[in-house]
């Protein structure tokens, strides 16, 4: 007697879901991202206008001036949904503790000369502030867009800002044996210090922004490209040579992930000015207008941060975001 | 009869963690023949068959180290051309 082992196939009598089988047709079996993120927010059967704002409803693709024919024509390229933004985030979480672990348990910041402690005192740790109000606009933009890849990319990017905001204040908290001190100063320079005072200010103006894709290029494309390279990535460079590498090991998530978002920003700029020219005249407008506002008011900072050679700095990093967002197909922006 | 002699192939699981490396290997060798089977997916090239990392992090949306390739590998025929950014299959 033989057996005889025979395989068969099963084929599934469907790869996805209805509304992906649409988009994408049936062919392949859907990706996790498309499933987890596509068509989740519902589109019809409003009955009542909130109370609260009576003129749009619950998801409105009127509250922004930037029209799409299909908002979900843009997909983010690291493919984050809620699975694989956790497990990206928790790798990267493990090697930030063990990075502060390390510091204070070898005591590394007792080597680190005072001048340069002052420095991070008085450029890095305000920044828990600006990383709070990054947190708040992408909260913003997460109620106020249309679409749920939309909605998905700015609430994980406002946790990963109220996880910055976290780390920097680990790191004010480690620089003084953790004494509240140099949080209790940077508190009362960002509210107080004329350096800190125009960038306040504009942070405050872009709160009360109305228009959500406006916030998005404020927030998400011009203040970030400024700051970050800027001050996670210049300032921390000239820390360094002076004998502050403790603080670079410290902030290391600030520059891996700004070199991630990068990636979106530049993907979302491409596909919402390749759909139309109103579109593409809106990026360029609110980015210009955004760039003249925040390097106008990061002037001081950039001069306390790096004396001298400050100016230069900022509109080395100024180019380098405009050629990067004419590169992703944002046109007519203002060069000095 | 050459044909057949030439043929290199790569098996790998059909699950998850294979389908970019799959949907790669559809992108970059246009005239493979891709054979889809119970658990595992076949895929056929006449004389070659590459795996890019650039593609497969594309499809990925992160970064990719080719050597993940093995996690899900099966089977394969060729010689094996490996570095850091790609995986090539060919008779020498």
């Amino acid at each position: 007697m033989s057996i005889e082992i025979s395989a068969k196939t099963i084929q599934p009598v469907r790869l996805s879901y209805g509304n992906l089988k649409e988009r994408f047709g049936d062919k392949k079996p859907a990706s996790r991202y498309q499933e987890a993120v596509y068509d989740v927010q519902p589109t019809t059967n409003f009955q009542y206008l909130p109370i609260w704002d009576t003129k749009h409803e619950l998801y409105d693709k009127s509250k922004t001036a930037i029209v799409m024919e299909d908002w979900y024509s843009f997909a983010d390229p690291r493919q984050y949904y809620y699975g694989t933004y956790t497990i990206a985030r928790s790798k990267q979480q493990d090697v930030a503790e063990h990075n502060f672990a390390f510091v204070d348990k070898r005591d590394l910041f007792d080597s680190v000369p005072e001048e340069v402690k002052q420095a991070a005192r008085e450029i890095l740790v305000p920044l828990r502030h600006v990383e709070w109000a990054a947190n708040m606009n992408n909260c913003q933009i997460t109620d106020e867009c249309f679409g749920s890849n939309f909605s998905t990319l700015a609430m994980f990017n406002a946790m990963d800002r109220l996880g910055m905001a976290q780390y920097v204040t680990r790191l004010g908290l480690l620089l003084d044996g953790n004494e509240e001190t140099s949080l209790d100063a940077g508190k009362q320079a960002w509210m107080e210090a004329p350096e800190w005072q125009g960038l306040r200010h504009a942070i405050e103006d872009m709160f009360v922004l109305d228009d959500w894709f406006e916030l998005m290029v404020a927030q998400n494309f011009v203040l970030d490209g400024l700051v970050f390279p800027l001050l996670y990535d210049r300032f921390e460079k000239k820390l360094t040579t002076e004998g502050g590498a403790t603080i670079a090991m410290l902030t290391e998530f600030m520059d891996d992930w700004y070199k991630e978002t990068v990636r979106w920003t530049n993907a979302l700029a491409k596909v919402t000015a390749k759909e139309s020219e109103a579109n593409q005249e809106l990026l360029s407008k609110w980015t210009n207008k955004w760039t003249d506002r925040l390097v106008g008011a990061l002037e001081p900072v950039a001069a306390k941060a790096f004396g001298a050679d400050g100016i230069e700095q900022l509109t080395e990093v100024k180019e380098a975001l405009l050629t990067r967002l004419t590169k992703s197909g944002v046109t007519g922006l203002k060069r000095s | 009869m050459s044909d057949k002699k030439n043929t290199v192939f790569l098996i790998v699981q059909d699950n998850e963690d294979a389908r970019p490396i799959i949907e790669a290997v559809e992108q970059d060798n246009p005239d493979a023949n891709i054979q889809y089977q119970p658990g595992m997916v076949r895929m056929e090239g006449a004389g070659q068959l590459v795996v890019n990392r650039e593609t497969v992090e594309e499809q990925i949306g992160r970064e990719w180290d080719v050597q993940e390739l093995h996690l899900v590998l099966v089977s394969l025929a060729g010689n094996v051309d490996e570095d850091e950014d790609k995986f090539e299959l060919s008779w020498h």
